[in-house]
């Protein structure tokens, strides 16, 4: 196992840190005798691995819009030492057989950690649970639950859901949709919906879920996790959640920090996402969300598509954007370029908070003897989107072409290196 | 102007002189010249991804009265309908060497990605696109609009037109709102909230519940086709009750003003947005609003075509077609 020495490298706090590597652990002194690889991190910051409680893998089945391996390629190009998939692949990941083969090749490739989210219900159908304890005490170990894409509207399920996992500390990830008043939509409704002719998806269609799984979940005492919010009224609904002492957590993704749905007016599908960019307003509240904590996470709803699944009309093309290598630089342009929260702030919704909720150990701090996940990144420099050059199998990206700040420059998973930038001008990721 | 997507595409006086080109050609249509040879030469493809035989034989007369080749390809039912077949037919229209295409699609938008994408290089008009956008309808009805109440020249100033019935899924409403304030009309959209979309107030128009509050205000009526589908996604309780509160009847039409018109897009419902009465009444327009939609169609293609060089690509592949 190699020794590493990381000298002249910054915190998240902006204090001057140095680290040793050691049989994949950070360690207090490297043993004697050893001759460790120094890395002068002069100018860079040295965080903890990210973590993703929300990405899209699309093995088995999709392999031809990204595999375990090119989700984790991108995964370490972006920072991220941990990530979780969605159990919406083909076969859907709703028994113990399915989320152990995604995490065994999570484990074998090697580059980060994968951990399978279970379906809620038997082929995420939101009819009938599906076997939450044999995934539970699967290899995987899985704890948290989701089926994404879909919303689990029957409440009634959803409280066995919110009780049931209750036995090994689960966690229930709620995409709120209520499917009734989103039949067929293709974007938010509002003022630019009704401009282009565009089926509306409201606003109350996620927020009815939310305000309708806290209250389940404070009535049942359980863990809920609300996937990817996206409005003003959402976060005021977690807020006061939370203040009532109600057990949620939540997540948003980097796009729907900065976009908004004035990116349909152009038709094209590269922006059409589950749930939608909303408004301006809405951003803005998102952004405090994130800020004053009522949010905890930023997760990235990473979704690839093949070309075909977005080089069509609107309402022919697939929900969904890249998100892992762009994340990073996202949350550090709309929140500490922005002068909302610091650096250490961002570390906590990029790495502590998510690998807390999820409870994957090993992630979130770079403590001695815990194992080293962590991060080289250039917080001076800039790179600019192309998404041709994206690790990522699919090229879906709403970013392409941006200049972006923060430069990923190393990963480490387990104490190796798995992504290295090489580009002196931060340039091309390689 | 390239291409015709959007009311939005053409200023006050470019619609303006859409219309006077119009008039125009309809004067000397009307007189000897029966076929002007114009755009003799250039390809002009109907590509209609959703049946419309009244839009496309338009169109199709309008091409060829200015000497276009026409091409009808007609893609609904075909593995055309949907999906990343748009790129491929796009390609394919390329390599026909289309100087126009005229797309009727059920997505909206797909005109905007066939003119934007760069899979082709000929100029797109949209000929309904979705709950989108239907401009040369849109032009046409001014234009019917203007001979009747207007002096069959300039804008419509101080005309007050109303808009009824289901403007939630119509793209000829959207392209009417905007042309007619564009052209200085005040216009009054007349619905239940049901079929209103959320974020209508940003359209500048005024909005109302009751037809028989605003009918004996108005200078023209649009009656918007209503499908009987609407009623099972509750957008009404039934016809009976959608017709009573907002279908033109003869009733209605005599508390009109005296020269107000009656105007309709067509395909009509009749016996649920409009009696068969109203629809063959003296004050409806609505067999003319079909003449002067062959006039608009002419004067958008003449517009369009007339003023640019041949494309280049197409000289050595038009051989074959
Ligand atoms: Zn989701």
């Amino acid at each position: 196992m190699n020794t590493w020495k990381i000298e002249n490298a910054k915190n998240s706090l902006g204090e001057l840190q140095q680290i040793f590597i050691s049989e994949g652990l950070v360690v207090q002194a490297l043993p004697t005798g050893s001759q460790p690889t120094v890395i002068n991190a002069e100018g860079l910051h040295i965080l903890p691995g990210f973590v993703d409680l929300h990405t899209h893998l699309r093995e088995p089945g999709r392999e031809d819009a990204e595999t375990v391996l090119t989700g984790s390629q991108a995964a370490v190009a972006g920072g991220f030492t941990a990530i979780s998939a969605m159990p919406n692949t083909l076969p859907v990941a709703d028994t113990a057989g399915v989320v152990e083969q995604v995490f065994r090749l999570g484990k074998s490739h090697g580059l980060c950690d994968v951990y399978p989210i279970g379906a809620v219900t038997i082929d995420q159908k939101g009819t009938h649970l599906a076997e939450l304890s044999a995934m539970n005490q699967s290899e995987a170990r899985v704890r948290i639950f989701s089926d994404d894409g879909h919303c689990v509207s029957d409440p009634l399920v959803m409280r066995r859901a919110l009780e049931y996992v209750k036995t090994f500390d689960g966690l229930i990830a709620q995409h709120a949709q209520d499917p009734r008043l989103t039949e067929n939509s293709q974007m938010n409704e509002g003022e630019i919906s009704a401009r282009l002719g565009l089926k509306g998806w409201p606003a109350v269609a996620e927020e009815a879920i939310i305000a309708r799984d806290v209250l389940l979940a404070e009535h049942v005492d359980s863990r809920l996790h609300i996937c990817h919010l996206t409005t003003a009224g959402g976060v005021e609904i977690v807020r006061r959640a939370k203040e009532r002492g109600i057990k949620v957590t939540a997540e948003v993704t980097p796009h729907h920090l900065l976009l908004t749905d004035e990116k349909a007016e152009s038709y094209d599908p590269v922006f059409k996402v589950n749930p939608p960019l909303r408004t301006n307003s809405d951003v803005i509240a998102l952004r405090e969300g994130l800020a004053d904590g009522t949010i905890d996470i930023i997760a990235t709803d990473h979704a690839p598509h093949p070309n075909e699944a977005k080089d069509c009309e609107w309402s022919a093309a697939a929900f969904g954007m890249v998100g892992l290598e762009t994340a990073f630089s996202i949350a550090y342009l709309t929140m500490v370029q922005s002068g909302l929260m610091t650096l250490a702030d961002l570390v906590n919704r990029m790495s502590s908070s998510p690998a807390r909720i999820g409870r994957y150990a090993g992630h979130g701090e770079i403590r001695v003897n815990s194992p080293a996940n962590v991060v080289l990144v250039d917080l001076a420099a800039t790179w600019h989107v192309e998404r041709e050059h994206l690790h990522s199998k699919s090229k879906n990206t709403p970013f392409h072409g941006m200049e972006l700040p923060g430069v990923i420059k190393k990963t480490f998973h387990n104490g190796a290196l798995v992504y290295e930038n090489l580009d002196s001008r931060g340039g091309v990721k390689k | 102007m390239k291409h015709l997507l959007s009311i939005n595409d053409l200023s006050k006086a470019e619609a303006i002189n859409v219309l006077d080109t119009a008039a125009e050609l309809s004067r000397l249509s009307e007189g000897t010249v029966k076929k002007f040879p114009t755009l003799r030469g250039r390809t002009v493809v109907n590509l209609f991804f959703e049946d419309s035989t009244r839009t496309r034989i338009s169109f199709e007369a309008a091409a060829k009265r200015l000497s276009a080749d026409v091409i009808n390809f007609s893609a609904k039912g075909s593995s055309l309908s949907k999906g990343e077949s748009l790129k491929d037919t796009a390609l394919t229209l390329q390599a026909m060497g289309a100087d126009a295409v005229v797309i009727r699609h059920g997505a909206s938008g797909a005109p905007h990605q066939l003119a934007r994408q760069q899979w082709m290089t000929g100029s797109v008009i949209n000929a309904g696109d979705g709950t989108h956008e239907h401009p040369t309808q849109a032009l046409l009805d001014a234009f019917t609009l203007r001979r009747h109440l207007g002096q069959d020249a300039g804008d419509l100033q101080g005309l007050r037109v109303a808009i009824v019935g289901d403007v939630l899924h119509s793209r000829v409403a959207r392209s009417n709102v905007l042309l007619l304030q564009k052209l200085g009309a005040k216009v009054v959209l007349i619905a239940p909230p049901t079929l209103l979309p959320v974020g209508v107030a940003s359209w500048g128009a005024e909005v109302s519940y009751s037809l028989d509050a605003e009918i004996e205000s108005v200078d023209a009526i649009m009656m918007l086709r209503v499908q009987r589908e609407r009623m099972d996604d509750l957008y009404f309780p039934t016809e009976r009750e959608y017709s009573r509160n907002f279908g033109l009847n003869l009733e209605r039409i005599n508390s009109m003003k005296s020269d107000a018109i009656v105007m309709h897009p067509g395909p009509m419902n009749r016996g649920l947005e409009i009696s068969a009465d109203s629809a063959d009444s003296t004050r409806s327009v609505i067999v003319e609003q079909v003449a002067n939609g062959v006039s608009i169609r002419m004067a958008v293609l003449y517009l369009l075509l007339s003023g640019t060089a041949r494309s280049e690509s197409n000289s050595t592949i038009e051989v074959g077609v």
